[in-house]
C-alpha cells in the first residue's frame, strides 16, 4: 500500500470515529501541554532567581568569615567565628591589585524612630563601595560619603518605604533619625529598587560601617563584598584574597571566598534538577494517554474485525494491517501533540502578558521531547493492538469471530 | 486452472475432530462455471476458503495456474490472492465509510497501484456494472442488488482468473438475485472461472458442472 493511500485511509477512519479521535486527541494534547507548561514554569522561576542573584554582577567576590572545613558545615552566616573578619582585613584587601571596590558589611535589626514614630528596620553598615557593587542609586540627596573604613560619621541613606513610613510627605533630607541610642542625619533616599538577594532595599537604613560596629558592639564583619576590575582576573584575585587573609590570620585559612558564578551555578544546578523533575512528573500524563491509546485501539480492533478480515481477503498483508493501525495512532499523536504545543505557546504568551516579573518559556528540549515522547508512546502502546489485528485469520475475522480473547 | 489433490482439512472443536475436507481431489479448467452444493457442515465453505487462499489445508496439494500455492508463505499467498482471486460474499462486506467507487478501488489500493492508474480501471468497472451514477454513494444509500454489484466490481477490478461467490444471492429478492446471477454469468462468458456456493438448487442447476458435497467429500 502506498503512503498517500495509507494516510488517506486513516484520515477517513479518524473522521468517521469522531468521538474516539477527539478523546485521544485531547488526552495526548493535555500531556504535551503539561510538559511544556510545567517546564516553562520551572525555567521562568530559574531565570527569575538568577536575575535576583545577578544584582551583584559577575565581577563580585564574597568573603565570608569561617571555613567550611573548619566548622564542618555551612560557612556561618552570623559573622561569628573564632577569628573575625575585620575592617583592617577589608582595607588590606582593597589594596590588592585588581580589586576595584571593597564593601564591608555589618547587618542587624535596630529600632529607628523619628518624631515619636518607632519602627524596627534592617540596618546595613557599609561604605560608599556598597552602592557601587550593588548598583544602588539615590533618588534624593547623596550616597554615603567616602570615608576611611574605621571612621564614624552620623549620616544615613534610607530606603523609599522607610522614608514614607517615617516622614510621610515631609522632606526627609537633613532630618535626624534616632537609631538605637545614636542619631543619624538623612543624607540620601534610595531609588525604589524592590527586593533583591534577600534584602528589601526599600526598607533599609544604610550607615557607615564603623558606626554599625559600635551600635551592634561587634568587631567582626558579616561579610565582605569585593568587586574585581576585570572578570578575567576573578580567579587570581580570589586566590590572592585567600592568601592575604590567611597570612593576616596567622596562617589559618578561616575565611571562605566565593564568586558570583560559583553561587549561580549551584543555584542553577538545583533549579535545573527541579525543572527536569517537573518535566518527568508531567510525562506521567503522557503515559496515561498512552494507556488510553492502547485501550482505544484494542476496542477499535475488536470493532473492526470484519473489516480487517475483508482487507486481508482483498490482498492486505499482515504487515499492511499492522502499519495501518500503527499509523493511525502515530498520525493522531502527531497532530494532537503539535496542537498541544501550539496551545502551550498561547498559554505561555498570555502568562507572560499578565506576569511581567517572571518570563516563562518552555525550553527546546521540552518542546521536542514532549512531541517525540507522545509519538513514541502512541506507537509503543498501539503495537499490541496492531499486532493483534495483523494476526487475525481472514476466514474467522470475516465471520466476525476473534481467534483469541486477550482482553 | 485449478488442481487439488488429496486435500485434507480437520478442525478441532472441543475434544472432537471434524473432518471438513476428506481426501478431496478436483480439477477445474479455466473458464468453467461450477456450483458447489450441499447441506451446512458439508465442507463447501471450507473448500471455498482453501480455494481462495484464505485458509490452508492440513495436507494435500493445491496448484493454481501452475503454482503450487500450498508451498507459499503468507505474504506470497496474499499476493497470489489479490492477483488471481476475486471474492463475492453473501453479506457483501463493503466498507461502510467508503463510497461505491472507493470500495471498488480498495483491492488496487491495498496492492499498491498508484492513484492515477486506478482511476481508469475503476471507471471501466463502474461503466460495465452500470453503477456510474452511484459511484459517490455510500453502501447504506444503495439497494441490496446495487451493493452486491459494487462487491462484484471490487472482486473483478484486479482482473482475477477465478471468481468465488459464496451465496451471492442469499440476501437478495428474486429480481435482484436474477440480475446479480446474470452479471456473474456474463463475466464467466468473458472467460473468468466462476465458482458459486449455494443452497439454492435453481441457481445451482444453471452451472455447467455441479459438485455435491457431503461430510467433506465430493459425491
Amino acid at each position: 500500500m502506498l503512503w498517500p493511500d495509507i494516510v488517506g485511509f486513516i484520515t477517513h477512519v479518524l473522521s468517521r470515529h469522531r468521538f474516539r479521535t477527539i478523546v485521544l486527541w485531547v488526552a495526548i494534547a493535555i500531556g504535551v501541554v503539561a510538559v511544556n507548561l510545567l517546564t516553562a514554569l520551572g525555567e521562568g522561576a530559574k531565570s527569575y532567581v538568577l536575575k535576583e542573584f545577578n544584582v551583584l554582577g559577575r565581577n563580585t567576590l564574597i568573603v565570608l568569615p569561617g571555613k567550611k572545613e573548619t566548622t564542618g558545615g555551612m560557612p556561618p552566616i552570623t559573622g561569628e567565628s573564632p577569628r573575625p573578619l575585620t575592617l583592617k582585613d577589608a582595607t588590606s584587601v582593597s589594596r590588592l591589585s585588581g580589586v576595584n571596590a571593597v564593601a564591608p558589611i555589618v547587618v542587624g535589626n535596630l529600632e529607628a524612630s523619628y518624631a515619636g514614630k518607632i519602627r524596627e528596620v534592617l540596618t546595613v553598615g557599609s561604605s560608599r563601595d556598597f552602592f557601587i557593587i550593588r548598583q544602588l542609586n539615590v533618588a534624593q540627596g547623596q550616597m554615603l560619603p567616602v570615608l576611611d573604613l574605621d571612621k564614624s560619621e552620623a549620616v544615613c541613606v534610607i530606603g523609599n518605604k522607610l522614608r514614607k513610613e517615617l516622614f510621610k510627605n515631609e522632606p526627609a533630607l537633613g532630618q535626624w533619625i534616632r537609631l538605637a541610642d545614636s542619631r543619624f542625619r538623612v543624607i540620601g533616599v534610595l531609588k525604589k529598587g524592590g527586593t533583591s538577594f534577600g534584602f528589601d532595599m526599600d526598607d533599609v537604613i544604610i550607615i557607615p560601617v564603623a558606626n554599625a560596629q559600635s551600635l551592634f558592639n561587634v568587631d567582626g564583619l558579616f561579610r565582605l563584598f569585593t568587586e574585581v576590575r576585570i572578570y578575567q582576573e576573578l580567579d587570581s584575585v580570589k586566590r590572592a584574597i585567600a592568601e592575604l587573609l590567611k597570612e593576616r590570620h596567622e596562617g589559618e585559612e578561616d575565611v571562605t571566598v566565593i564568586s558570583q558564578d560559583a553561587m549561580l551555578s549551584s543555584v542553577q544546578e538545583i533549579l535545573d534538577t527541579l525543572t527536569i523533575a517537573v518535566a518527568g512528573i508531567a510525562s506521567i500524563s503522557m503515559l496515561v494517554a498512552g494507556i488510553l491509546i492502547m485501550n482505544m485501539m484494542m476496542i477499535t480492533v475488536s470493532q473492526r474485525v470484519k473489516e480487517i478480515g475483508l482487507l486481508k481477503a482483498l490482498g492486505a498483508t499482515s504487515s499492511t494491517v499492522r502499519v495501518l493501525f500503527l499509523c493511525e495512532a502515530g498520525l493522531i499523536a502527531t497532530m494532537a501533540s503539535v496542537s498541544g504545543l501550539l496551545l502551550s505557546y498561547l498559554i505561555i504568551l498570555f502568562a507572560n502578558m499578565y506576569f511581567s516579573e517572571i518570563q516563562f518559556h518552555s525550553p527546546w528540549w521540552a518542546q521536542c521531547g514532549s512531541i517525540l515522547l507522545a509519538i513514541l508512546f502512541a506507537l509503543v502502546f498501539s503495537w499490541l493492538p496492531a499486532q493483534r489485528a495483523s494476526t487475525l485469520s481472514p476466514v474467522e475475522a470475516l465471520q466476525g469471530k476473534q481467534q483469541k480473547e486477550i482482553v | 486452472m485449478i488442481e487439488l489433490s488429496h486435500l485434507d482439512k480437520r478442525f478441532q472443536i472441543g475434544d472432537q475432530t471434524v473432518h471438513a475436507l476428506d481426501d478431496v481431489s478436483l480439477r477445474i479448467e479455466q473458464g468453467e462455471y461450477i456450483a458447489v452444493m450441499g447441506p451446512s457442515g458439508s465442507g463447501k465453505s471450507t473448500l471455498m476458503n482453501i480455494l481462495g487462499l484464505l485458509d490452508r489445508a492440513n495436507s494435500g496439494d493445491y496448484v493454481l495456474d501452475g503454482i503450487n500455492v500450498s508451498k507459499l508463505n503468507e505474504a506470497e499467498r496474499t499476493r497470489v490472492r489479490s492477483e488471481k482471486i476475486g471474492f463475492v460474499f453473501q453479506s457483501y462486506h463493503l466498507v461502510p465509510r467508503l463510497t461505491a467507487r472507493e470500495n471498488i478501488e480498495l483491492p488496487m489500493m491495498l496492492s499498491g497501484v498508484p492513484a492515477k492508474k486506478r482511476k481508469q480501471k475503476v471507471d471501466d468497472v463502474l461503466n460495465k456494472l452500470e453503477l456510474m451514477d452511484r459511484a459517490h454513494h455510500s453502501p447504506n444509500q444503495l439497494s441490496g442488488g446495487q451493493r452486491q454489484r459494487v462487491a462484484i466490481g471490487r472482486a473483478i477490478v484486479m482482473k482475477p482468473s477465478i471468481l468465488l461467490a459464496d451465496e451471492p444471492t442469499g440476501n437478495l429478492d428474486s429480481k435482484s438475485g436474477e440480475g446479480v446471477t446474470k452479471l456473474l454469468e456474463s463475466l464467466n462468458a468473458e472467460g473468468i472461472t466462476l465458482m458459486v456456493v449455494t443452497h439454492d438448487p435453481t441457481l445451482g442447476d444453471r452451472a455447467q458442472r455441479q459438485l455435491n458435497m457431503l461430510d467433506g467429500r465430493i459425491v
